[in-house]
């Protein structure tokens, strides 16, 4: 059955306050979830008070602050700072974004919670483990699949048309905000293989120059790798990319239905 | 603490595997549509059952049996009852889909609400009929 409780060694209890340094003007307090697997503790939440005058403006500054000026052992993936690279997926402030494009100031409440992305194991801190959404994408094979040679002169050919259904799913930089936002996803994510995925399987699905069509919705065609999305909606509410995961999904669907007749 | 000497791995299928799972079941559309259309059925169906109902208040038994003796009425009325009840099976198999994960649990109630929606469907379609024949 769906587990509505956490797991008694997986329940969070509170942890410690670093305060911010004396004369500081505007403290904002971050609480931020803590695990470490080699301690054998529940996870906690720290609170930290960050200086805002002395900080950069989103969270993924107040973090890197943290993990430079106040405790190193903070673990969490960044990279490019800047939206692309997609690491520093988070829960933030109830809701999955990215670290990077969340502003400190959009954030409501007297104390900004951060913990790791909603129902993935967790490997420490604020780093899930993505294996399996990983191996799911691999599992659509979401490369391009021709029986028609390439021209030999030249790049395959696509119409402006045709290049524009691919807008709104290019971008996706396969963070799983969406994914891990999704109940679906939480009760069924050993099957259903969720927005993010399904995004990239008709991202395949729409591209003109693709012939495996048809092989593509076969091997989607199931109760539960496709059909657990029950429109929620809840993958397009939260994307830090502001793109649509479940038009896409609904569009996979029209198209199951097209092939029937 | 954890020991690593002491590690138990009871599955070490690679991850692809786990995710390709047993394959796609190549089933689900039928379903998903079948939902949809009874969904969109019941629409009319429902104003049309509840107006008449309205109508059909404080009057006595055989002002009823008449209006049933109607062959378009009593269809519809049927049409009402089955649109319903596949609806409400359709709705119920999602349900216990998402919710229920031991398998042997799952095939269980998988087979009892679909039973329990054809007795209920039975029962209600034969006093339709009835009505309808012997008044």
């Amino acid at each position: 059955m769906v587990e509505l409780a956490l797991p008694a060694n997986s329940k969070m209890v509170a942890g410690i306050t670093h305060k911010a340094p004396a004369g500081a003007k505007r403290v904002r307090n971050f609480k931020i979830y803590r695990w470490n697997p080699d301690d054998g503790k529940n996870p906690q939440l720290d609170n930290f008070e960050i200086d805002l005058d002395a900080c950069g403006p989103m969270v993924l500054d107040a973090l890197i602050k943290i993990k430079n000026e106040i405790d190193p052992s903070l673990t969490f993936r960044r990279s490019c700072r800047e939206g692309i690279c997609g690491s520093c997926a988070m829960n933030i402030d109830g809701g999955n974004t990215l670290a990077c494009l969340k502003p400190i100031e959009e954030c409501g409440g007297d104390a900004i919670k951060i913990t790791p992305l909603p129902h993935m194991p967790v490997l420490k801190d604020l780093i899930p483990d993505l294996s399996h959404a990983y191996a799911q994408l691999r599992s659509i094979e979401p490369w391009m699949q021709s029986d028609t040679p390439a021209p030999p002169d030249g790049e395959r050919l696509q119409s402006k048309q045709e290049r524009a259904k691919l807008d709104g799913m290019w971008e996706c930089i396969l963070c799983f905000c969406c994914s891990t936002a999704c109940p679906s996803y939480w009760w069924n994510g050993d099957r259903y293989l969720g927005p993010a995925v399904l995004l990239a399987a008709y991202r395949w699905i729409a591209d003109s120059r693709d012939e495996a069509t048809g092989a593509r919705l076969d091997a989607l065609e199931d109760p539960f790798k496709l059909y657990r999305c029950h429109t929620i909606m809840n993958c397009t509410e939260t994307c830090p990319k502001g793109l649509n995961p479940a038009k896409a999904i609904a569009e996979i669907k029209h198209l199951m239905l097209e092939r029937q007749g | 603490m954890a020991n690593p000497n002491k590690v138990d791995v009871a599955v070490m299928r690679s991850m692809l595997s786990r995710a390709r799972g047993l394959g796609s079941a190549k089933s689900g559309t039928a379903h998903w549509w079948a939902q949809r259309v009874t969904a969109m059925a019941l629409i009319p169906l429902v104003v049309w059952f509840v107006a008449t109902i309205i109508q059909l208040s404080h009057q006595p038994r055989s002002a009823v049996a008449h209006w049933m003796a109607s062959p378009i009425h009593a269809a519809l009325l049927l049409a009402l009852l089955a649109a319903m009840f596949h609806h409400m099976q359709l709705g119920l198999v999602v349900v216990i889909e998402d919710y229920v994960h031991s398998n042997r649990l799952r095939v269980v109630s998988l087979l009892l609400v679909k039973a329990m929606t054809a007795v209920l469907f039975l029962a209600s379609a034969i006093s339709v009929v009835r009505l309808a024949v012997a008044g």
